[in-house]
């Protein structure tokens, strides 16, 4: 943001908060949350995309009522089946509420590769909450409704079809999103954290410990992403758990990620301490602790915690290339990363296109995600109005 | 100056060092070692390998020390004798494995540098100048897109849509009848004709940050007053543009440049994987499976001290340029 133009739109708004008394008000006294809010709502881009996380994540929490099938059930009779044509106009012409075919099962005459067809004698209607495999809800109760299916005993519906040993796609995904979505969150978490104490410690104290603080991001920071990334994970003692396995991943995804917001925490405290407001708290008798936590901490919350953001795409990508490479997470855990790891054969990728579903669900995520991310930081931003 | 340069070099030093000991931890981050490695393979190739000749295989990889001393064992191969280690997964020195693919990986890596740049710089200018305009709004869309999209899943995609409806095997460097040959004109033309792939999938990886970069900066410029001035002095809006602002605005860009030697080294490693180049990352990632762990110390290492060296010289030249930082005047950027 240049400064004329920061000036003309500063001047526009004092214009037009003159106009409108009661406007004016409200705005100096809205709180800074409330500043922060009305300047994203006028990111309609960056709205809309909070919506579709907003679903993603819907999808994630509740991906065992979502998705129509369980995510390692085998279907022996439908290895690398296509995706399901979904139709609403039968053979005769009529319309009907949306429905599947049968499938006949034939052999290509050259590849002797099965090859599905559709039985149009036999209809499926699609339903809403039908019954199909059981599972237990978050862990609570046992129930077999999902959102949506043909029901037991009916040709099985595959949206997005099904691997090569005959697992649904659409489900795997939905279930991936639980991983893949989430390591991002825990990711910014743990950089969170490191960052805060880090930068705070080597702002407060100065001297030698800031000295050595900062030698040390200098060092993290020419570190090579990638390779260092590959090498942890690769690292990773194969024996472990999945549990333990995905907390180390997302250990490892932001051991780099931390050094930005310690500088800027460092940064941000080093020039608040000549602020008066910080003076007039010192003459007030608070303490240093206090100083920092209650006067200086919550002048730049807003604007860490929403760069934070922009740092969850790389993430989630970074446990997509590491999963997919056969060195972050591995089966029978499901993530999408793990779901690619199929599509490295590319004679499979040739013969069943549909396992690259994955692809451009990551892609969708990280497109949203960088939209959000940019609206939110413009919205956080104190000297943008 | 000299004393600025010396300053830096000094400041650089335990940078240095701190960056061999991380990747010296990293070498002794997974269970088991070269040793044991060495004598399950004897073993299992019919050798009876005696507690005696097990010891010595421990004395000469200096196993029986302690932590500190490997560790100057290790350093002190690299700095003397240019020696990273052994990598049993190809059962040579790691450094002639990197040596052998750097070669690839460079001139890959290069190119697609300057195809970066090529496309990314007049595009840049292209939509700062037209801001707000049906080109640039569909200029910005891609840009998104492009940092959304890494490059090992477009590669992903081109090699479905080849092999389905082109029925070409794209990936590698040569063709199978190549592999093996000697040098020759006709394996030349098959190297160029296999490598555009790979350079435009890892250069098009750069071109939406360097876009943004360059009509952000453009913006900037523009705005100022004396392209006005410019402009009241009657130059051409071609000239106004590329006289001035470009000419301001390239510097982020051109400072960058120091950026690129790490970059090359570990830009596309995962794009190299997927189209099974003969390049450096594919080596690291295939003694990475086997837990081989020298190489990734190597190239750790080299990178680091890669990036170390190229901040280095990106001070050297900011001085160069701005006698404030020369004098100390402000911080070094």
């Amino acid at each position: 943001m240049s400064k004329t133009n920061f000036m003309q739109k500063w001047f526009v708004r004092r214009t037009q908060v003159k106009a409108d008394e009661t406007h004016e008000e409200e705005f100096y006294r809205a709180g800074q949350w409330q500043l922060v809010w009305w300047k994203f709502k006028r990111h309609k881009l960056a709205q809309m995309s909070m919506i579709v996380l907003a679903i993603l994540y819907f999808i994630a929490i509740f991906a065992e009522f979502v998705s129509p099938h369980d995510p390692l059930r085998r279907y022996r009779d439908y290895l690398s089946y296509p995706p399901t044509k979904i139709h609403i106009r039968d053979v005769q012409g009529r319309f009907r509420t949306p429905f599947i075919y049968g499938a006949k099962m034939g052999r290509d005459p050259v590849t002797f590769r099965p090859v599905f067809e559709e039985d149009t004698s036999i209809i499926y209607p699609i339903g809403f909450f039908v019954r199909g495999d059981a599972y237990k809800f978050w862990g609570l109760f046992q129930t077999d409704v999902h959102l949506f299916g043909t029901g037991p005993e009916n040709m099985p519906l595959f949206v997005m079809g099904t691997d090569t040993i005959g697992r649904d796609v659409l489900s795997r995904i939905f279930y991936g999103a639980r991983i893949s979505l989430s390591v991002g969150l825990v990711g910014i978490a743990i950089s969170f954290v490191l960052g805060l104490v880090l930068g705070g410690i080597s702002g407060f104290f100065g001297g030698v410990i800031d000295e050595i603080i900062q030698r040390i991001i200098e060092v993290i920071t020419t570190l090579p992403t990638i390779p260092l990334w590959m090498a942890l994970a690769a690292a990773l003692p194969r024996e472990w758990p999945q549990l333990r396995i995905y907390f180390a991943t997302t250990l490892i995804l932001s051991i780099l990620g931390w050094t930005g917001l310690a500088r800027t925490v460092r940064g941000r405290l080093l020039s608040m301490r000549e602020e008066d407001f910080v003076l007039a708290a010192k003459l007030d008798g608070e303490s240093e602790w206090a100083i920092i936590t209650r006067y200086m901490i919550p002048g730049f919350l807003s604007y860490i915690i929403v760069s934070l953001t922009g740092s969850l795409p790389g993430m989630i990508l970074g446990e997509t290339s590491l999963s997919f490479l056969g060195i972050g997470l591995n089966p029978p855990t499901i993530s999408w990363g793990v779901m690619l790891q199929d599509a490295q054969n590319i004679m499979n990728v040739a013969h069943y296109p549909w396992i690259l579903w994955p692809v451009p669900v990551v892609v969708l995520a990280v497109l949203m995600f960088n939209f959000a991310g940019d609206g939110l930081r413009d919205a956080a931003d104190p000297y943008i109005t | 100056m000299l004393a600025y340069i010396i300053q830096r070099v000094i400041r650089m030093l335990p940078q240095l060092i701190l960056i061999s000991i991380l990747a010296f931890i990293i070498i002794q981050l997974p269970p088991g070692d070269i040793v044991t490695y060495q004598i399950r393979r004897l073993q299992a190739s019919g050798v009876e390998v005696s507690e005696q000749q097990a010891q010595a295989l421990m004395r000469q990889y200096g196993m029986d020390r302690p932590m500190y001393q490997r560790y100057l064992l290790w350093i002190s191969n690299i700095v003397t004798r240019f020696e990273f280690g052994y990598s049993y997964t190809f059962e040579k020195p790691v450094a002639q494995v990197i040596m052998e693919r750097m070669g690839y990986t460079f001139v890959i890596a290069l190119a697609a540098a300057i195809f970066t740049w090529v496309v990314a710089i007049p595009i840049g200018i292209f939509a700062a100048v037209r801001q707000y305009s049906v080109a640039d709004y569909i200029i910005t869309f891609f840009t998104f897109v492009g940092l959304a999209v890494p490059a090992f899943f477009l590669a992903m995609i081109i090699m479905y849509i080849a092999l389905s409806r082109f029925g070409i095997r794209v990936g590698g460097l040569f063709s199978p009848e190549y592999m093996v040959q000697p040098w020759s004109w006709g394996k030349f033309l098959n190297l160029l004709s296999n490598m555009w792939l790979p350079i435009i999938l890892l250069g098009t990886g750069g071109v939406a940050g360097t876009i943004r970069t360059m009509r952000a900066m453009m913006l900037d410029e523009l705005r100022k007053q004396y392209v006005t001035v410019a402009r009241a002095k009657g130059l051409s809006e071609l000239q106004v543009i590329m006289r001035y602002p470009v000419r301001l605005a390239i510097n982020p860009i051109i400072s960058g440049l120091m950026w690129l030697l790490p970059w090359l080294f570990s830009g596309g490693i995962i794009l190299e994987i997927v189209l099974n180049l003969p390049t450096a990352g594919p080596a690291l990632y295939s003694s990475l499976r086997q837990q081989d762990m020298y190489m990734a110390g190597a190239y750790i290492l080299i990178t680091g001290a890669l990036t170390a060296i190229s901040a280095l010289f990106s001070d050297v030249m900011l001085a160069v340029s701005d006698p404030r930082i020369r004098f100390g005047g402000v911080e070094g950027a």
